[in-house]
């Protein structure tokens, strides 16, 4: 089936600053309405002023893009009644934006890459937040928080060149990587990026769903819509031109039945903002443009002789790269590649927990020493997954976790020790084993781990094994 | 000229309830704001570059640096309804 989806994702900017006034934007944690003034209240007499940091952000995440950037920018009025602004009006790009045509390379399924053209990269506010008490559906009244409102955003605009609901988590994740590259965005903070997104089937017209504030959120509501577009098809119906809202709890969409169309938002010039030249800009944040994440793949092979795989998983994450960059540069490269992309990774997926947010319980230097241990033998593989995991749940330096926990791996006498135990209290299996029944080994060198706790080098157990059961025969 | 349909469609935009008789008084009103602009449709505007602004100004911005905000009472001073720090607005979907 021919699916084509085009997404409109909408980015907070990291300044300190919103974009038209000068509340803070530290506002995740705050009680309701502690972050406004008159003018992101909409009250009456207030004037708007650019924040100079907010542009060269948009200006940077467009290069970064590869858009073409325009001479000047002219922000508008977008005409629409709803709780959330509080003007009656959203402050927004329209006919100039800071830039157009752009390109992100995504590697897509089976990593055959692909390429998504970018059709416009504009600046907008962001709307205050709703809540409601109870469920959308039974609550009565909302409730309004403008902390929000005046958050700048970068909406970047993509041509519908996507072609599955996985290729748009694809092409999120790849942006989410770009801009926390740039630092200019924190892809793991509350509602930090929202989707819209346009899909339509061969033989359809084209629907748009709202209200996408998660990254996994854009691939289960682009299925869901897909199930629905095929099904209306199947049985011979139309798929109307609307607006859907995606309902993240049911994981549904649902059509809005708006009355609102384009030409209904009434578009026009803000009379008190004045035009802005960007053209002066350009090569300026041109040269702060750091490497990215594709570059950075690229010089990881090159210079650290990894595996695509691991240097995937090591640049995707701007926060993972630079902390393997750090132990890297302590300690063999690929032992720390594979200890980092595969256990570290695995463990802060488990945990749902940002390499930014666990950087503040493991520093490079830990992993390093961690890693040392290993080396040397002081600890097993299993002994330093240990450390990691106890370094992540509750702190502490690799050397306490040693200690505390009794990690160090034991001597080969102690081993010979716990074989010998093993070996007179399972008779049975080692007699399987010598009959020729190769698990018994696996049973034997399991048993012997349970004795040593864990701290005993499994391979060394297992050769150890062979060797005296083997020399016995 | 503006049609009845078109009052009743801007109203429910501005969210705004409208009495049959003001419908009526403002399809007149409007019809007549159209007409009075109208005459600038007889200007010939070729080659002539859109106004996107009247004062001749450009490049207002202002340093990325957080002040002080309201506080939370101040903010809600005005609101008819209000509800835990938040205001009360009826429910939209
Ligand atoms: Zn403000």
């Amino acid at each position: 089936m021919d699916v084509k989806i085009g997404l409109e994702c909408h980015a907070q900017l990291l300044t300190q600053s919103k974009l038209f006034c000068s509340c803070s934007t530290d506002y995740h944690n705050a009680e309701p309405n502690t972050h406004v003034c008159a003018t992101c209240l909409g009250l009456p007499g207030a004037l708007p002023v650019v924040n100079e940091r907010a542009i060269r952000y948009g200006i940077k995440v467009a290069l970064a893009l590869g858009c073409t950037i325009q001479p000047k920018v002219i922000f508008y009025r977008k005409n629409y009644y709803y709780p959330d602004l509080p003007r009656g009006f959203q402050i927004t790009q329209y006919e100039f934006p800071i830039a157009f045509n752009g390109l992100v390379r995504i590697e897509s399924d089976g990593g055959k890459e692909r390429e998504i053209r970018i059709k416009r990269v504009h600046m907008e506010e962001d709307p205050g937040r709703l809540v409601y008490r109870g469920t959308i559906d039974t609550a009565t009244y909302s409730l309004v928080d403008y902390n929000r409102s005046g958050i700048p955003l970068v909406e970047i605009v993509t041509e519908p060149d996507l072609k599955s609901p996985k290729e748009a988590r694809i092409f999120l994740g790849k942006l989410r990587s770009i801009l926390e590259y740039l630092g200019v965005f924190e892809g793991d903070l509350e509602g930090a990026m929202r989707v819209d997104a346009n899909i339509s089937l061969k033989g359809g017209e084209r629907a748009e769903v709202k209200n996408i504030s998660s990254y996994k959120g854009v691939e289960k509501a682009l299925s869901f819509e897909i199930t629905r577009q095929k099904n209306l098809l199947r049985r011979g119906l139309t798929v109307q031109q609307e607006t859907r809202h995606y309902d993240e709890t049911r994981g549904v969409t649902l059509s809005l039945r708006t009355k609102e169309f384009e030409h209904d938002y009434r578009y026009f010039p803000e009379p008190d903002l004045v035009p802005i030249r960007i053209s002066n800009r350009i090569e300026e944040i041109r040269r702060e443009i750091p490497e990215l994440p594709d570059e950075k793949k690229l010089r990881f092979i090159a210079q650290y002789s990894l595996t695509m795989e691991h240097a995937n998983a090591l640049t995707f994450d701007r926060h993972i790269a630079d902390f393997y960059e750090v132990v890297a540069s302590k300690i063999d490269p690929k032992l720390s590649a594979t200890w980092i992309a595969d256990v570290l990774k695995g463990e802060l997926n488990y945990r749902s927990i940002s390499m930014r947010e666990a950087s503040k319980r493991i520093s490079p230097d830990d992993f390093v020493a961690m890693l040392r241990y290993l080396k040397k033998g002081v600890i097993t593989e299993r002994g330093a997954t240990e450390i990691i995991r106890e370094m992540l749940d509750s702190g502490g330096k690799p050397e306490e976790i040693l200690r505390s926990k009794g990690l160090a791996s034991i001597g080969s006498d102690e081993i010979e020790k716990a074989i010998h135990a093993v070996i007179k209290e399972n008779e049975a299996a080692v007699k399987d084993y010598k009959a020729g029944k190769k698990e018994a080994l696996n049973f034997l060198v399991g048993q012997v781990m349970k004795h040593t706790r864990g701290t005993a080098d499994p391979k060394e157990v297992r050769a150890m094994l062979t060797r005296k059961i083997d020399g016995e025969i | 000229m503006i049609r009845k349909e078109e009052i009743e469609h801007i109203a429910w935009l501005a969210r705004v309830a409208l009495r049959e008789d003001e419908k009526d008084l403002f399809e007149q009103q409007l019809s007549s704001i159209l007409d009075y602009f109208a005459v600038l449709d007889e200007a010939d505007t070729t080659d002539v570059e859109p106004t996107y602004h009247v004062i001749g100004i450009t490049d207002v911005v202002r340093e990325d640096e957080p002040k002080e905000a309201l506080s939370q009472p101040e903010v809600l001073r005005n609101a008819p309804k209000k509800e835990q720090g938040y205001f009360k607005s009826p429910r939209i979907l």
